[in-house]
């Protein structure tokens, strides 16, 4: 087991160590430190003089080094348009990103399980059918889309709900301003979510689906009914607990794909997120910004993956810890 | 060495159609419904995107053929359409109808070159990992693992959103259509490479292999001529649904700007072009090519579930 945990963070290190290569590379590449910081005005001599001082002009490893080094400590450059912390720019918009995330993994939770174990349960009926025809539908809808339709209908033709922004929030544990605990934050929030949501839902509800059906089949199982136990008992204690096992690894390499279309569903709602400002900052070639959202995405994508992989491995007992016999 | 094989085939190719009518695939084909009436559906697109040139009544290339006077027409059956736009005008008075073909032309051609791009690296990667095993297959599927952790479009949105920056939108302009099939082409091939390797792991010791590899045959030749072709259902399988994901993840990319021009429209940069619109009043811009391109995708994924059951006789009961 030690040596699965070790292999697995040394995975991760190895992968954290490709991203900031990259984004390191994309920092040295893409637009000129010194025109943001000094403007055209400055004579070329002045300009190699700035480049020296700054260490622009230092061999790769050392820059690289130094870049670490200054991520390590926190120290993501400043964005060239907000004149602020890149680092701080970001994290100050990861609260109204994990709100959104929140609410529609909320919204699937509540909604795949009961609709994938009853549509497993009872394959034949009319109700599991109609969930499995629209879950076809909704898996072949873009998010983009989704959330188009939602602010045709719900904000333009029937005005029920607002269309943009995060509405009236208020602040908990000092920078933390949340949506959740007002009744317009809580407006706002539905729509976003739900369109979120609306992509991985059908996924999941299909997942649990087969995967409960092939539970069911299992000898385990047979041998649960011959004993005469609950089928309540049956369903949720023991087929629905080793369904959800590969429900969590699916699970947890999608909620790196909610969170890159989280940038989708923000545009669409302006919704003040990391996703909308990583936009705005490509349109407006913010070198810093962009570098500092790679970095703090890449690491949320790694620790879930990590996390959900070492999980795995604590709740299964039989997945393979390589490098051991049987 | 090859002539022989040659003549030996033409007899046999007028009774391929023949032997095609009598294949279960064709038998649950004519037996459901569905799926009839997606495959026709998905020739017709594939029709209506072949022919969008002779097909559609303007070309909404040409600057010459539009004008700004008809911008944000209603379609025909609206209270002040023009006759002459049939589903009515976008915001700079091009041809819905024409713009649509166009963008379902583009849309189309994207996404089934990005998914032979992805067959071409997955099924070469797959391959080599599951024939030669060890440290090759080992090293090749945690990378697999890795690309597959970062989702299509994050990876996708990131790389374009570098490009873009780096070379300036307008030029970005005239590549987009390149750039998408590569990232969308290289982002998914794991999908193909671990089918293919699961395949060749189920393959490669049965004695078909063997006798080849008695034979002399190279490990290039057993691989292509002789495992490969039995791993091509669950290729086809995944293929139908991959184009529908590539279809889906390059309207995405068009919607935030990072793929296709507004003035080379495929059906995602249409929708994106016409949300501003909605809140007008003008759903159409939006609202049409969204149901082409969400029936187009469903079409697809229909296929795709129907020969998934077809094909796939252990999810069969299901």
């Amino acid at each position: 087991m030690i040596a699965f945990v070790v292999r697995r963070l040394f995975q991760a290190v190895i992968v954290m160590f490709v991203i900031s290569l990259l984004s390191f590379s994309i920092q040295d590449n893409l637009g000129d430190p010194l025109r943001e910081l000094v403007g055209q005005s400055v004579s070329e001599e002045e300009r190699q003089a700035l480049r020296d001082e700054l260490g622009l002009n230092d061999p790769f490893l050392t820059q690289y080094l130094r870049f670490v080094g200054n991520a390590l400590e926190g120290d993501l450059g400043t964005s060239y348009f907000f004149k602020e912390p890149a680092l701080d720019v970001i994290l100050n918009k990861l609260p109204a990103t994990l709100e959104l995330v929140f609410g529609a993994t909320l919204i699937i939770i509540l909604l795949s399980v009961p609709l994938g174990v009853y549509s497993a349960i009872n394959p034949r009926s009319w109700f599991s059918k109609t969930v499995m025809g629209m879950s076809i539908v909704g898996i072949s809808i873009p998010v983009f889309l989704t959330a188009i339709m939602a602010i045709y209908l719900f904000s333009v033709e029937l005005n029920w709900l607002p269309s943009y922004g995060r509405g009236e929030t208020v602040p908990v544990f000092g920078s933390w301003e949340t949506g959740f605990l007002t009744k317009d934050g809580l407006l706002h929030l539905l729509l976003p979510c739900a369109s979120l949501a609306s992509i991985m839902l059908p996924l999941f509800i299909r997942l649990i689906r087969s995967e409960m059906m092939e539970v069911l089949e299992s000898e385990y199982v047979k041998y649960a009914w011959a004993k005469g136990l609950s089928p309540l008992r049956i369903w949720f204690l023991h087929a629905l607990k080793n369904t959800m096992l590969p429900v969590i690894t699916v699970g947890g390499v999608q909620i790196g794909t909610m969170v890159a279309y989280t940038i989708l569903t923000e545009t669409v709602f302006q919704w003040p997120g990391m996703g909308f400002l990583f936009l705005e900052a490509v349109n407006r070639v913010d070198t810093p910004l962009i570098v500092a959202y790679l970095i703090v995405v890449g690491a949320i994508f790694v620790i879930t993956n990590t996390l959900v992989d070492l999980i795995y491995g604590l709740v299964n007992p039989t997945v393979k810890l390589a490098g051991k016999k049987s | 060495m090859t002539t022989p094989v040659e003549v030996l085939d033409i007899p046999t190719r007028p009774s391929a159609w023949a032997r095609f009518k009598d294949t279960h695939l064709f038998h649950s084909f004519t037996r459901d419904k569905v799926a009839m009436v997606s495959f026709g559906l998905f020739v017709l697109y594939a029709l209506a995107a072949l022919f969008a040139p002779l097909i559609a009544p303007y070309n909404p290339y040409d600057p010459a053929s539009i004008d700004i006077m008809n911008s944000e027409l209603p379609p025909i059956w609206q209270e002040g359409a023009d006759p002459a736009f049939l589903l009515g005008t976008d915001a700079q008075g091009r041809d819905m109808l024409s713009t649509m073909l166009y963008g379902t032309r583009i849309s189309l051609m994207i996404g089934i070159c990005a998914v032979m791009l992805q067959m071409f690296l997955g099924v070469l990667i797959g391959l080599s990992a599951g024939y030669f095993g060890g440290r090759v297959d080992s090293f090749l599927m945690r990378m697999a693992d890795i690309q597959l952790s970062f989702s299509t479009m994050m990876v996708a949105i990131v790389v374009l959103a570098v490009f873009q920056a780096a070379f300036g939108a307008e030029l970005y302009a005239d590549l987009a259509i390149f750039m998408l099939i590569l990232v969308i082409g290289i982002a998914e091939w794991p999908q193909y490479a671990r089918t293919v390797r699961a395949s060749v792991l189920a393959e490669k010791h049965k004695e078909y292999v063997d006798a080849a590899r008695v034979m002399g045959f190279g490990s290039g030749r057993i691989m292509w001529r002789h495992i490969l072709p039995n791993t091509l259902s669950p290729l086809l399988v995944i293929s139908t649904v991959q184009v529908a994901n590539a279809i889906i993840s390059e309207a995405s990319l068009s919607f935030l700007g990072l793929g296709m021009p507004v003035s080379q429209p495929s059906l995602g940069s249409l929708i994106s072009s016409g949300f501003e619109y909605i809140f007008s009043g003008a759903w159409w811009i939006t609202v049409l090519p969204g149901i082409v391109l969400v029936v187009l995708v469903l079409v697809m994924n229909l296929l795709g579930d129907w020969l998934r059951d077809v094909l796939n006789p252990k999810l069969y009961k299901g």
